[in-house]
């Protein structure tokens, strides 16, 4: 497991072989976020983030069948088709890996202390992603994340 | 008891500081009943931390409930409702 907070910039390719080495993995799912239109500074909690991602990195894991997971959240200054977030997640089979990799993206929206700045203000945290991550309470077996 | 209050984002802004020591006075004990104290300050304290705006918490850098106890030497964060990914 690799989970990384970073100024720098990440190459999705390498983090995705890296995560298929393992000849007992059948399927590889990832996901990489995309600064849209407007350059932002993206703030953090320096001494909570590595946690609260590898907390949600293990909660997956307790659900699903998960080999192997990379998860990396840049901060500091980004400009439009910048890359902000790659979660890369190794299964034998691609449901565990899709399933898991969608849980750890709503769940890094609503939990991990990342913070987005435009040029008009504070980016505004949205419903929808509250919503989001409640829709994975509730499944048997499984517990809210605090 | 003595913690340690950090403020993140817009919440850092609002309040012009990134964090304090506080000596808590009796009765306070709780993440809640620390903004309350907090609020207590006026201008923008009472602004910032107003009952009415979303402002979550974090104990020891995990995130908590405004129910959560607190105890001497803990690190105690308050900011906006997280933005990232």
């Amino acid at each position: 497991m690799k989970v990384s907070v970073q100024r720098e910039d990440f190459d999705a390719g390498v983090e995705m072989r890296a995560l298929s080495r393992d000849a007992k993995v059948g399927a590889v799912a990832s996901f990489v976020g995309v600064v849209r239109e407007v350059a932002m500074t993206l703030e953090h909690y320096p001494g909570m983030t590595q946690k609260a991602l590898e907390r949600i990195v293990e909660e997956a894991k307790g659900r699903w069948q998960v080999m192997d997971c990379t998860v990396i959240h840049r901060y500091g200054e980004l400009a439009p088709t910048d890359q902000i977030v790659l979660v890369v997640v190794a299964s034998a089979h691609r449901g565990d890996a899709f399933a898991a990799c969608e849980f750890i993206m709503d769940y890094l929206k609503t939990q991990a202390p990342f913070w987005k700045k435009e040029a008009a203000g504070w980016v505004e945290a949205r419903v929808s992603d509250d919503e989001a991550a409640g829709r994975w309470n509730g499944l048997p077996g499984t517990r809210k994340l605090g | 008891m003595k913690v340690k209050v950090l403020y993140f984002a817009a919440l850092r802004e609002q309040l012009g500081t990134p964090g304090e020591e506080i000596e808590l006075p009796a009765g306070v004990g709780t993440v809640a009943a620390l903004r309350s104290h907090l609020r207590g300050r006026g201008g923008a304290w009472e602004l910032a931390l107003a009952e009415t705006k979303l402002v979550r918490a974090a104990l020891n850098q995990d995130m908590a409930p405004p129910a959560a106890a607190l105890q001497a030497g803990d690190e105690v964060a308050f900011f906006p409702p997280v933005t990232g990914g």
